[in-house]
This record gives structure tokens, C-alpha cells and sequence, in this order.
């Protein structure tokens, strides 16, 4: 099972994971999809419950016990990750595809020094002196200053951009060649989350890394993006260059998305999206964004969409781009602010 | 600019907190000489980063807090002094709050009506019919139904529990709203319909609010004028297009370039700005005020500073 192009460092392929609950199977991720190439970000943007934190899960092998694999691959360097077992898998986590959890404060061991939490990874491989002087290079490299004294001290003596770091230093500390970024700066505050944000953008360009970036803000995925994979229940319902899915959405949800949260020139009425997402114990027939969809079509209660292609890299899971569909444009609000951000563009 | 009636009138408001006793003893300005008034039916946001003591503010207003100086008047009237019956009943009486966690600041074991006619009943309304009729017409005004009534929180999503503090708050027709935080505990698209909701009451009943948040750009979008806090202090006070647009504080234009944008082509441009007030302030010699600069902008700076501010607004 090799990769064809030798571009592709990571491939997930029709993963599907649910989870046994009470009231019977919750399908949080249904035949997901896509490619991560050495050098790009991808990001998976979704609201809760989408599961773009249980796919990444999945790539990890992090899944809780009451998950179940039901289907797909995820293949790594001519391995399929899920069929993996958890000595095989122990080689993989952490030394070759690190992961940035969303909240600092959970991710560490709170009664324990976070210079030994760095070097928990390292001590296996050197010994305790090396391990030390590397760990020490780690938290310069990740931006924290004095860090023989910081090596000593434990993580609440950190403030919370600090404390990413040190979580950041963890998973460089393997050396991996994949960084997986789980929601890494919702906990923060904007200008702690700007710092944080470019320092993920400067160790991608000095160590090479291909990340996988999760986050539910659009600010974040314009800044941190080359390519965009928009979830919905449970579904990659639009993927396609950071350009095309920002300046050319075609799904309705990605239209909705895009339009609902205010931007700083926002004076029109938001856009909202009716109703909640569906209890994905009973995937809704059909499309699973159908009912909140004000453009949905007969069709869209009947049978869910496939993938159109609008581009190489473009594709779209919409009734909407069926040749017979009827034509329907993108809401005038959006249509505005896009030329807006365009005008803006060509400004700067 | 006609002269607006002042609903809520904040003066030199300081809430300190200490810690520890003898030599261990701490004081924590978590507000420190705050000043602003907000008026009649218009949107007063708060901005700044977690601890700039943005919701001890509110906090303190609503007297959560006892204040530890200053002055809060609300329609002329003192409510920071001690606290008497009536005082309390007449700031429980005008002001209502919003708070951020929906579920957290639900009781579990009331339903949906109980918990919304709780405000009336504490003002003595024994009437159930008239409760019964009072909540339903708030839950409608709020976009719920008759059925939600007898329902407990638990059942509900994110988005509809702040409909409920939304509805809990507005039932005893409060003249000034708190609003701590009311929608980032919500997914961006359940956001959209809270900001709407609260839009639409706002025109519908005149309300005036005091809105809370860190997202810049929420608050942009939703206050008529904006104050920026830092550490406790109030750095910067403008209408929400100048501060947007002409920026003088260097607090404020730092928060403002931390923004993210969802434009791939800006954002990908972006140079950050980092406040560091040892390198941006010289403060040893002169001592900073709040100084208006232009007609309804107040900036936080030193005489020097407030000439550079006057150059840049003119250049």
C-alpha cells in the first residue's frame, strides 16, 4: 500500500469512526478523506461535533475505548495507521507525527516539571545530560525566555501562551515530521494567539513540517491555510485551496459559515444558521445539512450529495452543482464582503 | 452632538482585591480608575485580553462586588455606596445580567419557566397565571415555544440556554443589560443567532447594553462606542468606527493587528504589532490621563503622547 506521488506524506482515505453510546452508534466521522503534502498546512475547519478532532484522533490512534474504526485507511510512510498496533503505534506518536493539544493546562502533568515532561520523550533514545541540553535548545527554539530556570518549574508557574509552548516543545521534541494542531489557541487571548500562531509558521519553515491545522475560526484558517477541508457532520462537505473556499465557496454551509461571524467592516444583519446540527446517533436521510439548508433541494432529503468538482483542487458534496440543478448564487452578503476582502487585498 | 441622556455613569471606579496577610499581603488592581458613562438605548462594549478586568467591572456595577472607590450612578442615582434594601432593589430592579456560561449559570433542577419567572416572584408576583402568561411571551420574544417551558436546561443546546439567560434577564424589563461574554461559549453559527436575537430586542425595546467580550471583532460589530481596558485601566474610549479606523493607542492598535482576518490574502501579509508599555511609554517624567483627543475619542496618554495623537489624527 504505497502512496503513488511522492508529494503525499499522509493520506486519509473514506475513514469512518463512531462512537457506542446509549442510545446506539453516534457516526461522528463518515468516510473522510484527504491528502496532507509535505510542506502545507491543511486545516479542518468545523463547528463542535463536526469531527475534525475525532478524524485527527483516528490519525493518531488516540481514540477513547468506546470508539470503533468502522472503515478507511489512514496510510503513512506505506503503513495504514489504524491497522497498527500500540507498540508499532508507540513509534510513530510523538516522534514522527507530533500533537498540540487545544488546552495547555490538561495536556501537561501539573505535578510535574516541565523540563522532565520535554525530556520524557528524549530520555529513551539519550541520556539524561544530552536529553537536558536538547530540551533546553527546544524551549529557546519555541520562544521561552530563560529556560534553565523555566526548566525547573512546574506548569501553573507558566501563564497560558506559555504554557502552549512548552506544549509545543513536547511535540517537536520527537522530531516528527507531521504537527497535528488541535484547536491550539482557542484557550488563548488574541495577541498571546497571534504570537503563537506565527511561531507554529516558523518552526513549519525551519524544520519542514507538513501540519494539520483544526480550528473552528476563519481568521485563524485565512492566516494559517494553504489548503481547507470544511466539516460537517461528520463529512468533508467542501475542500479546495485557501483561496478558492474563502473568495469561491460552493457549499451552502461554507457559504453560511463564512457569513455568519462579523468581520471588522460587518454592518449588515449576520447571516444565521437555522435550527442545530443533527443528532448523528440518526444520520438525517440524505444530506445531514439539508434541514438547516435554506437552498435545499428535494433531492437533498433524499439522497446525499457527491463530491462536484469545480477544480483540480476544488471539490464540493452539493446537490447544487449538478448540471440539472437550478442555479443558485452565493447570498448577496457574502458576495459583498468577498469583493470587499478582494479590494482590500489589492490595497495592501 | 445633541446631549444624551446618561443611563449609567462609571467615575474613577477602582475594585482592588488582596491576598495574603502581614508581609505576604497582595493587592490585585483587577480595575483601577475606570471612567466612562454609557447612554440612553446604545451599545457600550468592553474590550480587552482575560484579566484586564473587564467583567470585574461589570461585576462591580451590578455590586457582585463591593467597589473599593469611586462612583457608579445609574440614572443620577448612586448605587456604588452602601448597600441598603432599597438600593438593591433598585439596581435588581434596572439592571440585569447575561452571563457567559449558559449551562453553568442555569440551576439544573428548575425548569425553563420556573427559572425565567424567578425574577418575578422575587418581586412579589404571586399571580401564577400572570407568571405563567409573562414567561411565555418572553420565551416567544426570545424564539422558543410554549413546550420549551417545562423543560430543565440539560435539554437544551448551547444556543437556546442563552436564549433562556437572555429571557431570564429581560423579564423584569430591566433598563440596562450586562452582557458578560454572551456568545463565546457558542459555535459560530449558533453566534450569528444570539448577536441577531439581542440586535432585535435591542431596537425593539429600547434597551441600553453594556457588552462584554474579547472578540474585537463581535464587539465591532455590535456597540455603538467602545472602551479598551488594559491591566485594570481603560486604555482608549471611541465610537466603534473611529476606533477602527484611527486607533491611537498603541494597546489598541496592537489588539486590533492580533485580529485574524478570513481573507487568505491579507492575512498572509499581516505584520503584527506587540504592545510593550516599557518601550512605548515613558512615563517617569509625565503622568498619563484620559484626555479626550477628538470629539467622543478618549485616550489614556501623557501630555507628549497627546500631542503625537493630535498630529496623527491631522495627518
Amino acid at each position: 500500500m504505497a502512496l503513488h506521488d511522492n508529494d503525499t506524506i499522509l493520506r486519509v482515505q473514506d475513514l469512518s469512526v463512531s462512537f457506542r453510546a446509549y442510545g446506539g452508534m453516534v457516526r461522528a466521522v463518515r468516510g473522510v478523506s484527504f491528502d496532507l503534502r509535505r510542506g502545507e498546512t491543511v486545516a479542518i475547519v468545523g463547528e463542535s461535533g463536526s469531527g475534525k478532532s475525532v478524524s485527527t484522533k483516528a490519525i493518531m490512534g488516540i481514540l477513547p475505548a468506546n470508539a470503533v474504526i468502522e472503515g478507511g485507511s489512514v496510510l503513512y510512510d506505506g503503513m495504514d495507521l489504524t491497522r497498527l498496533g500500540e507498540e508499532e503505534m508507540n513509534r510513530i506518536r510523538g516522534r514522527r507525527i507530533g500533537l498540540v493539544f487545544q488546552d495547555p493546562m490538561s495536556a501537561l502533568n501539573p505535578i510535574m516539571k516541565v523540563g522532565h515532561q520535554i525530556t520524557e520523550v528524549l530520555r529513551k533514545r539519550m541520556n539524561k545530560h544530552d536529553a537536558k541540553a536538547r530540551a533546553l535548545a527546544l524551549m529557546e527554539a519555541v520562544g521561552i525566555p530563560d529556560a534553565p530556570r523555566r526548566f525547573n518549574q512546574y506548569p501553573f508557574q507558566f501563564s497560558g501562551g506559555m504554557r502552549q509552548r512548552i506544549v509545543i516543545a513536547i511535540a517537536l521534541a520527537g522530531d516528527p515530521e507531521i504537527l497535528i494542531c488541535d484547536e491550539p489557541t482557542t484557550a488563548l487571548d488574541v495577541t498571546v494567539q497571534a504570537k503563537i500562531l506565527d511561531l507554529i509558521n516558523q518552526i513549519k519553515e525551519e524544520r519542514h513540517l507538513s501540519v494539520i491545522f483544526i480550528t473552528h475560526d476563519l481568521g485563524v484558517v485565512a492566516h494559517m491555510a494553504d489548503r481547507v477541508n470544511v466539516m460537517y457532520a461528520g463529512r468533508i462537505v467542501e475542500t479546495g485551496t485557501a483561496e478558492e473556499i474563502f473568495f469561491e465557496p460552493a457549499h451552502p454551509y461554507t457559504w453560511a459559515l463564512l457569513s455568519s461571524v462579523p468581520d471588522l467592516q460587518t454592518h449588515e444583519r449576520l447571516m444565521s444558521i437555522p435550527g442545530t446540527p443533527p443528532n448523528m446517533i440518526y444520520p438525517p436521510r440524505g444530506d445531514a445539512f439539508a434541514a438547516r439548508n435554506q437552498y435545499a433541494l428535494r433531492i437533498d432529503f433524499e439522497q446525499e450529495p457527491p463530491y462536484f468538482s469545480l477544480s483540480d483542487t476544488h471539490r464540493a458534496a452539493t446537490w447544487l452543482l449538478h448540471p440539472k440543478a437550478p442555479k443558485v448564487e452565493m447570498p448577496e452578503i457574502l458576495r459583498e464582503r468577498i469583493k470587499r476582502m478582494k479590494e482590500e487585498a489589492a490595497h495592501a | 452632538m445633541p446631549e444624551q441622556e446618561n443611563v449609567l455613569e462609571v467615575k474613577h471606579l477602582c475594585q482592588y482585591f488582596t491576598t495574603g496577610r502581614g508581609r505576604k499581603r497582595m493587592t490585585v488592581k483587577a480595575v483601577d480608575d475606570v471612567s466612562f458613562t454609557v447612554r440612553r438605548a446604545e451599545t457600550f462594549g468592553l474590550v480587552g485580553e482575560s484579566g484586564c478586568g473587564k467583567t470585574t467591572t461589570g461585576r462591580t456595577i451590578i455590586r457582585l462586588y463591593d467597589p473599593t472607590s469611586g462612583e457608579v450612578r445609574f440614572c443620577g442615582r448612586e448605587i456604588s455606596g452602601p448597600m441598603t434594601p432599597q438600593t438593591r432593589r433598585y439596581l435588581t430592579d434596572n439592571i440585569a445580567m447575561i452571563f457567559q456560561d449558559p449551562i453553568e449559570s442555569l440551576n439544573p433542577r428548575m425548569t425553563i419557566e420556573e427559572i425565567i419567572g424567578e425574577g418575578l416572584r422575587t418581586r412579589g408576583i404571586k399571580d401564577k397565571a400572570e407568571i405563567h402568561r409573562r414567561v411565555l411571551q418572553m420565551l416567544a420574544k426570545v424564539g422558543m415555544t410554549e413546550e420549551h417551558a417545562t423543560r430543565y436546561p440539560h435539554e437544551f443546546s448551547g444556543g437556546q440556554r442563552q436564549r433562556v439567560g437572555i429571557a431570564r434577564a429581560m423579564i423584569v424589563n430591566p433598563q440596562l443589560i450586562i452582557a458578560d461574554e454572551p456568545v463565546s461559549a457558542l459555535d459560530v453559527s449558533i453566534q450569528a443567532q444570539v448577536i441577531n436575537l439581542l440586535n432585535d430586542l435591542k431596537a425593539e425595546m429600547g434597551l441600553t447594553i453594556l457588552f462584554i467580550a474579547h472578540n474585537l471583532s463581535v464587539v465591532k460589530y455590535f456597540s455603538d462606542r467602545i472602551g479598551v481596558m488594559y491591566y485594570g485601566k481603560m486604555m482608549e474610549i471611541a465610537r466603534s468606527e473611529d476606533l477602527y479606523a484611527k486607533p491611537l493607542h498603541p494597546y489598541t492598535r496592537a489588539l486590533l493587528s492580533a485580529i485574524p482576518e478570513p481573507n487568505p490574502l491579507t492575512e498572509r501579509k499581516r505584520r503584527r504589532i506587540d504592545y510593550v508599555p516599557e518601550r512605548d511609554h515613558d512615563y517617569s517624567v509625565e503622568k498619563p490621563s484620559m484626555v479626550e483627543v477628538e470629539p467622543e475619542h478618549f485616550v489614556y496618554c501623557s501630555p507628549s503622547e497627546l500631542a503625537a495623537c493630535k498630529a496623527m489624527l491631522r495627518g
